[in-house]
């Protein structure tokens, strides 16, 4: 074999050794991003998603000696009651915009391990509860990731 | 008032950086050396307006001018003296000001540094003053710093009060600083291909540039890791976020270039990678900006919503297609004059490193925009979170830790049995004894103890260089202290490189401890209850509050014992301002060696019955900072001017 034939099947190698592993990666790691009426129109339990709505108000139930946060999410059409264990973060509250990831357990709601509420320097409460103002909300907490 | 001078400022500057652009070039080609000198002259009103764009602007922030709607955007009247200074770059507009201004600078010291150079520097003049040109055109049009706002309200908004913290002053600063940096390399490869003088004095007269550049960059990301654990308050350093991201692919790049540099001076090689991984790294840098500015991160419909994002769109197809069509013109010259004799060699190990940098500079830009590429492609959004970065990412840096021991002490061209038994035999043993004895001591882990056994394996190496060459001294007669301090001096880029990477490997320690140990836990305590974690006992001793002049404060007193030594008080607290709707967490922590106890005050009852408190044990995290300090010492030392070739 010459030389650059022994190049390339090195670099051939290692350039598929890395998509593998990026392969491997993406379906191992991959969360779905959806509103609460998609999800309610198609859930499947165990898929990985990220969860995005306004958390309705009069929902929130948090017990502090259990450390157990239940409450419900909307998107105006569709809503989902979500269940996480842990202290609300600082931007979470009733009438805002949460991100949740989790997934949807046979028991009828949603297991949230992470809920994301970051702050941005344009951060802006939605007027109304419905149309644009959830889409730019959930815009805005996705862009602006995650705090945990 | 001020809005006028500034937007007068700016509009003059953009003409000027843009006349000098096209003089330089122009006299460059045509022999006419008058129309460079002008060039410069631009260069350097260019540069005086900007600063004085800068001043104007912290001014306005410092009398409270609300006529200017950034400075009502940013602060009000109590944000604090140092604050409405850090407040200038707290957003997007100031901080493209910021950039901008660090463009020209890095612009003039060009200029003051090379303009005796006579081939490549007009060329580089105007590519500077381009990129200035299009920044400056970018302060016009899409994100004006010196917009007026009319009614003139009584008070500002007000400071996102996550940035009121010191990191916000120098993380932008050197964030930027590498970044623009970083533009310097990339117009002398620019200029290399216009002159078609791709030798490798550009190589040659960029490299304490990238150096620079490249440890501006180093430092931004760490002092953003400092920032995001200090204050944030999830007890990490860092998230995969995209905004990091964009910040981590030029480094990834910067590193990759910093060494396949070397390669060229020394074999000749790799020219037309040299000159891509420019192009890359520039590229990405502006990318990054693009990504965290336009919004496209969020959806691929948000993009449409600011015209800033089309700005820098437009300013990236631009420079890729200008630079690799140049690429592809100057083809025929970019051939390499050595090549690579054995698989087993200096070269060869370089030029792995390069691949794996490269490769995982791919992986983060891939998880970074596929959100986006899903959404345009298949309707549905679907993002890839940390546990891709690290899966990918994770062997990546372990092989690059190891080949940082390999390629500084393996021989060039073709290394003999010899050769490798003699630099490594010693070093592989070492980290496998470290490795087992960590074993012993109770480290399960598989990930941590490979991790640490390669870290241990390249300090080795760099340890067994170091002692060599100073017995080598001490054998020629010298003492040992001077044999060490003529040893760094006179062979400061060498032992510079080594205490970089010694710097790295020390991040490297924290951030396997900080992966493999911490722990952490939740609990509401009643007044007098405790939480264990760790050997911590952690009590919770009531609530209190506090007022000043920008928020309100409720801290939490917890009394901590780790059951040896005398009991310390630790108190987390929740901020309030007026102006957010939502508390920021005050963390409080106990930094070591060994680990960090960080406390976050979450839930509490109003009467301070009650609190919920989330603690973490962190492991290691300190080494990071550490590892960051030792870094700035080897940068330094790569730096200063060689005595022997000065």
């Amino acid at each position: 074999m010459n030389r650059n034939a022994k190049f390339i099947a090195g670099g051939g190698v290692i350039a598929a050794a890395l998509a593998y592993m990026i392969y491997a990666g993406v379906t191992q790691s991959a969360v779905y991003f959806i509103t609460p009426s998609e999800l309610r129109a198609a859930p499947v339990s165990g898929k990985a998603y990220r969860l995005g709505g306004i958390v309705v108000p009069g929902s929130v139930q948090w017990n502090p000696a259990s450390l157990e946060l239940a409450f419900t999410l909307s998107d105006g059409r569709g809503s989902v009651p979500v269940r996480h264990r842990g202290t609300p973060p600082d931007l979470f509250g009733e009438g805002r915009g949460a991100v949740v990831e989790g997934n949807w357990s046979r028991e009828g709601h949603f297991t949230a391990s992470l809920i994301m509420a970051k702050h941005s320097e344009d951060y802006k409460a939605p007027r109304g509860t419905s149309g644009a103002g959830y889409q730019d909300l959930i815009r805005t907490l996705e862009k602006d990731g995650s705090s945990r | 008032m001020i809005s006028d001078i500034g937007h007068g400022a700016l509009a003059v500057g953009t003409v000027l950086a843009v006349y000098g652009s096209i003089a330089s070039g122009v006299g460059a080609r045509t022999g006419r050396p008058a129309l460079i000198e002008s060039a410069q002259y631009a260069a350097l009103a260019v540069f005086t307006l900007v600063t004085g764009c800068l001043l104007l602007l912290s001014y306005a922030f410092l009398t409270f001018d609300f006529s200017v709607r950034y400075v009502a955007q940013q602060t009000n009247l109590s944000t604090p003296f140092y604050y409405r200074i850090t407040a200038v770059w707290g957003a997007l507009e100031g901080s493209i000001l910021l950039w901008t201004w660090m463009v020209t600078l890095y612009t003039l010291l060009v200029v003051l540094r090379h303009r005796a150079q006579r081939d490549l520097y007009p060329w580089v003049l105007s590519v500077m003053l381009g990129i200035a040109a299009f920044f400056l055109l970018v302060m016009t049009i899409p994100a004006p710093p010196f917009e007026r706002l009319t009614p003139v309200p009584l008070d500002g908004r007000g400071l996102n009060p996550l940035l009121e913290d010191t990191g916000m002053i120098t993380h932008p600063v050197a964030l930027y600083l590498g970044f623009t940096g970083f533009s310097v390399p990339f117009a002398f490869a620019l200029a290399a291909l216009i002159t078609g003088r791709v030798g490798d004095a550009w190589i040659t007269i960029t490299r304490r540039w990238t150096i620079i550049a490249w440890y501006f960059l180093s430092l931004g990301l760490l002092i953003g890791g400092w920032w995001s654990y200090h204050v944030l308050g999830w007890g990490g350093y860092w998230a995969w976020d995209p905004v990091e991201n964009a910040a981590c692919m030029p480094w990834l790049t910067g590193t990759a270039f910093l060494h396949s540099a070397m390669i060229q001076e020394r074999r000749r090689m790799l020219k037309l990678w040299n000159i891509s991984l420019v192009i890359l790294t520039f590229s990405l840098t502006i990318f990054g900006t693009f990504l965290t500015r336009s919004g496209i991160i969020a959806s691929v419909h948000a993009f449409t919503q600011g015209s800033i994002g089309v700005f820098f769109l437009a300013f990236l197809a631009i420079v890729l297609l200008t630079a690799f069509g140049l690429l592809a013109w100057r083809w025929d010259r970019l051939r390499a004059e050595g090549e690579l004799d054995s698989a087993l060699s200096r070269e060869s190990a370089f030029l792995l490193n390069n691949v794996f940098l490269v490769a995982a500079a791919f992986t983060v830009f891939f998880g970074t925009v596929f959100p986006l590429l899903s959404e345009a492609m298949r309707g549905v959004k679907v993002s890839v979170g940390a546990p891709f970065f690290n899966q990918v990412n994770v062997p990546l840096f372990l092989s690059l830790i190891f080949l940082m021991g390999v390629g500084p002490l393996i021989a060039w061209r073709r290394a003999s049995v010899e050769n490798l038994k003699r630099n490594f035999l010693g070093p592989v043993l070492v980290g496998v004894a470290a490795a087992a004895a960590l074993h012993v001591v109770g480290v399960r882990s598989a990930l941590a103890l490979l991790s640490l056994g390669l870290t241990v394996f390249t300090t080795a190496t760099i340890v067994l260089d170091f002692s060599r060459a100073a017995r080598a001294r001490m054998r020629a007669g010298s003492r040992f202290l001077p044999a060490i301090a003529t040893l760094l001096l006179h062979h400061n880029r060498r032992y510079g490189g080594f205490a970089i990477h010694l710097g790295i490997l020390i991040v490297a320690v924290g951030v396997t401890g900080s992966q493999a140990w911490s722990v952490q836990t939740e609990a509401t305590l009643r007044h007098g209850e405790a939480v264990h974690l760790a050997g911590y006992q952690v009590r919770f001793d009531g609530l209190s509050a506090e007022e000043d002049s920008t928020h309100a404060t409720v801290i939490g007193t917890f009394t901590v014992s780790n059951g040896h030594g005398t009991p310390t008080v630790m108190r987390p607290s929740k901020k309030f301002y007026p102006q957010e709707s939502s508390p920021i967490a005050g963390v409080d922590y106990r930094m070591g060696l060994r680990e960090d106890l960080y406390l976050v005050l979450g839930d509490f009852a109003r009467d301070g019955s009650q609190a919920t408190v989330k603690a973490h044990v962190n492991r290691l995290v300190s080494w990071i900072w550490i590892g960051g300090l030792v870094l700035t010492l080897g940068a330094i030392l790569a730096i200063v001017p060689d005595p022997q070739r000065a």
